[in-house]
């Protein structure tokens, strides 16, 4: 008897915290934010004991998956393109959308002294092959043209230019060493410890234009409001910033 | 609504890819299948293991080892650097052995099995009417195996075409190098031009129905026939 009323008051309790307190939400998020993205769900999990379950991919995807109903609570892309298209369809919650991040665009390769400070080895081209996020496509691949624009570099670069679809696969076409060296986002080759292995050239902000990085709130639920102002709060600008990430 | 200068370009990288990776599929899978069908080898299962492999992993998988072992810290892109030689990934060679890999058991499988059904009565006869092995290779095997030769000349050509996951990670999307059909039309999907994306599947779609109709048609015309 004992044993039943037992089951029984573990189960009331089981179905009872499952009803009051944590909801499970989904996220979509763009791909070069993974890492942050899942440092900060976890803070977030353990504050409010709600469970975010993080759908990494490409901006461009995951905007048309939105477009066809697909169950999204939020959206974090890697431009402001896409959210603000979303808001305009009227699929993203009016006035929810906010800039989130940053990006920071670098030049970079694994050896440790091919890339010099000011990028000079852009004139000097001694490599085979130059690694860049398809313009068309990933806002680090439109910043790096700009970059190579700016310094009259871009017609002339053609014939070295390798195109990842996003700045994930730049970065391994980089990072494999099969292109020498690349544009890639600060917060891929900046390591936990605040260190970067190899060489890379920071570029200056004013050469391209912001990589602005908006999220949105697709479904209006408690939940996803806290997450988002989770994101705008101190500990997790903090985190952001130290990813390598500018903040708005 | 007309191709573009790039999408038709990418029409051509991919035709071109596709002809060449059939035609060396079909030098080096001759003989492999040809083997085998016909040995008796016991750890010939090993073999075959290997050949079926890119029909059960991802091509990411393949693309991605590429990727490593081609790249200068690779075994074969040191060995190539320290000869002198290219890089192979970024370029339409590189593409060319990726794919080989990629499409051998569309090529492999299909042969094999019609140098199984040929039989080894008949060639015994004809062995011991003093055909030599290549004679009874070509008069006989060669011929019987026909729809097979059709059939993995088809499904390799094909399958190259429909090829993405290996192109994407060591083509390097260069526009008529190695920008494929299946890269462009993801390209036009990410850029939100459906209109283009559409143009370009529907076409790939039309042209993989065809070709499969004309081979599935032509091995029933065979069958009825009794060949």
């Amino acid at each position: 008897m004992m044993q039943v009323t037992k089951g029984v008051v573990l189960i009331l309790s089981l179905l009872i915290s499952t009803v009051s307190a944590s909801a499970e939400l989904y996220v979509a998020v763009a791909s070069n934010f993974a890492g942050v993205m899942s440092a900060i769900a976890e803070q977030f999990e353990k504050q409010t004991g709600h469970q975010v379950r993080l759908v990494f991919g490409s901006t461009g995807k995951h905007y048309a998956q939105i477009q066809h109903g697909a169950p999204y609570d939020a959206f974090f892309a890697a431009d402001d393109k896409r959210p603000i298209l979303l808001e305009r369809e009227g699929i993203a919650l009016g006035g929810s959308r906010f800039t989130y991040a940053m990006g920071k665009l670098v030049l970079w390769s694994p050896e440790a002294s091919l890339v010099d400070a000011q990028g000079k080895v852009l004139q000097i081209a001694s490599f085979r092959y130059l690694a860049i996020a398809n313009p068309r496509l990933a806002p680090y691949g439109r910043a790096a043209k700009q970059v190579l624009a700016f310094n009259g570099l871009w017609e002339k670069m053609q014939s070295r230019i390798v195109m990842g679809e996003n700045i994930g696969q730049t970065y391994q076409f980089v990072k494999s060493g099969n292109a020498a060296l690349g544009f890639v986002s600060y917060s891929q080759v900046l390591s936990q410890q605040g260190g970067v292995e190899g060489s890379m050239w920071m570029i200056p902000s004013e050469v391209y234009l912001p990589i602005v990085q908006q999220a949105v709130l697709i479904k209006d639920n408690t939940a996803a409001r806290a997450l988002l102002k989770f994101i705008q709060e101190k500990p997790a600008r903090e985190m952001i910033e130290q990813y390598g990430y500018g903040l708005p | 609504m007309l191709l573009t200068e790039a999408d038709l370009a990418a029409l051509w990288v991919t035709l071109k890819l596709a002809g060449v990776v059939t035609a060396i599929l079909l030098l080096l899978g001759t003989p492999l299948a040809w083997w085998l069908a016909r040995s008796q080898m016991r750890y010939k299962f090993l073999i075959e293991a290997v050949v079926a492999l890119p029909l059960v992993l991802p091509p990411t998988v393949l693309g991605f080892y590429l990727l490593i072992m081609l790249g200068p810290h690779g075994p074969v892109g040191g060995l190539m650097q320290m000869f002198g030689g290219q890089p192979l990934a970024f370029t339409f060679t590189g593409l060319v052995i990726g794919s080989v890999f990629y499409s051998l058991p569309f090529v492999v499988q299909p042969l094999q099995d019609a140098f199984t059904s040929v039989g080894g009565r008949l060639l015994e006869t004809a062995a011991t009417l003093g055909a030599s092995p290549l004679d009874r290779f070509f008069t006989i095997a060669v011929p019987l195996a026909a729809p097979g030769f059709l059939t993995a000349t088809v499904l390799g050509f094909a399958h190259t075409v429909g090829e993405f996951g290996v192109v994407l990670m060591i083509g390097g999307n260069i526009p008529g190098k190695t920008q494929v059909l299946s890269i462009a039309i993801y390209d036009h999907v990410e850029t939100l031009e459906y209109g283009r994306a559409h143009l370009l599947s529907g076409g790939l779609l039309l042209m993989s129905f065809l070709l499969l109709v004309a081979v599935y048609g032509f091995n029933r015309r065979i069958k009825v026939a009794g060949l």
